[in-house]
């Protein structure tokens, strides 16, 4: 009998203040049954990738909102593949210019979104990015 | 998973997050995996910390961690939060007061959903636990939310359970929840830095003073006195729960608190009790697994229909449960 759950981190990189939109995502994927761990504010990269490795994850979910995702996100990535963890799918959230988003998902990241994503999108992409 | 034991033990750490994932889903080999691993553990202090929530048991599960890293210790922390009834999902916040921890390798956090246990304390805790104790950890932090049963199974898992305290949330002695020091074999008031905490001490104080202290054991899941050994000087197996101030913010009295938890421990082996606990619970583990597969081997025996077919008879009252029972278990 097998009972897995989907199992998110939420990480929120960078030193802007508040982390309301993550929060919201946060519960959104409680409720639709997921794990979701949440580490808070003013992640590094290393962080990051420590917690997802620890944590078993298959989700990393990064917010941010201080426009430094060229240089985080890639590093992200970077660190979860130099740990073994090449299966993670990465999703971003929060203010991401137009023009970055085809380098992020270059990058490696499975899907940004903007602020105004809807919850229901993102639970929708996490489950189908889980069949593949 | 054979693959994924031998690396775990050897020091993989991811695959050790996949060997801990495969546990909590309860995956096909998880079983075969925990009995290789089983001959490699016992050797862990297991230390439970369980409380109130918000008393900031994550606050202070991080500076232990500091601490006994300090003094070369490898710790792993098993943080347990409750599953939501409704969902089945979860939020997973205490590693967000665990950030120093990051970046060094002798300490492992895991953050547990307690998904089907109604105590609150996940079916599989013990399991993780056992698995960071064959891979070698040497202090094994277990933070749990204190509610419903959950802490007195923790205090049936750790060798040394500390009950977290904060002022203000009620310093009266009703407020201090009954059952509370029969678990607890070190008091922390944490948030030492506010009001009150004087009178929180207090508090804590006349209910130790009206418990008249006995060792206590676990049997059968119960919390029982202990009658001492025979060559044992009466006093020596008491232990009376010291009461320790702490500001888990700034780490104040986090040394002093770890010296009492290693008190407790030194306690725990001079006495035997460390043996006689471990003794109790391998007792009280295998009749729960006899019982499991005893069931398991029966149930499976039984046609639906014919289980159907004894409820409704008891539903209309023409057979009692106890003699349903009776019938279902010696048939042929
Ligand atoms: N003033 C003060 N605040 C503290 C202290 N220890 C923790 N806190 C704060 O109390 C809040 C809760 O701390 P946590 O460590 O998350 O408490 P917890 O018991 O793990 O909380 P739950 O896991 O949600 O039950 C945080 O804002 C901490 O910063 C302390 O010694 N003094
Ligand atoms: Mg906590």
């Amino acid at each position: 009998m097998n009972d897995k759950k989907i199992r998110v981190l939420i990480a929120k990189p960078g030193l802007d203040g508040h982390d309301r939109g993550a929060k919201v995502v946060a519960r959104a994927l409680r409720d639709a049954g997921m794990e979701v761990i949440y580490t808070g504010l003013r992640q590094t990269p290393h962080m990051i990738a420590e917690a997802a490795l620890q944590e078993d994850v298959d989700v990393v979910g990064i917010s941010i909102l201080s426009g430094a995702h060229m240089t985080l996100v890639p590093k992200v990535i970077e660190l979860l593949k130099a740990n073994g963890q090449t299966d993670v799918k990465v999703f971003v959230g929060g203010i991401v210019p137009n023009a970055d988003i085809p380098l992020l998902l270059e990058s490696g990241v499975n899907h940004v979104y903007g602020p105004g994503a809807s919850t229901e999108e993102i639970i929708h992409d996490i489950r189908t990015s889980m069949t593949v | 998973m054979d693959l994924l034991v031998e690396k775990a033990i050897k020091g993989d750490r991811l695959s050790l997050s996949r060997l801990l994932s495969s546990i909590e889903n309860n995956s096909a080999g998880s079983q075969q995996a925990l009995d290789a691993l089983f001959p490699l553990a016992g050797n862990a202090h297991i230390i439970g910390v369980t409380g109130s929530p918000g008393t900031g048991k994550s606050s202070l599960v991080n500076r232990i961690a500091l601490e006994y890293r300090k003094r070369r210790q490898t710790v792993a922390i098993i943080a347990v939060d409750p599953s939501s009834p409704f969902s089945g999902g979860a939020i997973l916040g205490d590693r967000i007061r665990m950030k120093e921890l990051s970046g060094d390798t002798g300490v492992f956090i895991r953050s547990v959903a307690s998904r089907g246990s109604l105590g609150g304390l996940s079916i599989s805790t013990a399991q993780i636990s056992s698995v960071f104790d064959a891979a070698g950890y040497d202090k094994i932090l277990i933070e749990t939310v204190g509610a419903g049963q959950s802490e007195v199974e923790i205090a049936g898992l750790a060798h040394t359970t500390l009950v977290v305290e904060a002022p203000g949330m009620g310093d009266d002695i009703q407020a201090i929840k009954a059952g509370i020091l029969e678990i607890a074999d070190i008091l922390v008031i944490n948030k030492a830095d506010r009001e009150g905490a004087d009178q929180t001490e207090l508090a804590l104080r006349t209910m130790l003073e009206l418990d008249h202290p006995k060792p206590k054991i676990f049997h059968h899941a119960l919390l029982m006195d202990v009658v001492p050994l025979p060559d044992q000087q009466p006093d020596e197996s008491l232990w009376i729960p010291p009461i320790v101030k702490t500001i888990a913010t700034n780490g104040t009295n986090v040394e002093e608190l770890t010296n009492r938890i290693e008190i407790h421990r030194q306690y725990l082996l001079n006495t035997g009790f460390w043996a006689r606990r471990d003794s109790e619970r391998i007792l009280h583990e295998l009749e729960t697994s006899i019982k499991q597969q005893l069931f398991q081997g029966f149930i499976s025996g039984i046609e639906p229909s014919d289980l159907l077919d004894v409820v409704q008879k008891i539903q209309q009252r023409t057979l009692s449960p106890h003699n349903a029972t009776q019938i279902l278990i010696n048939r042929p």
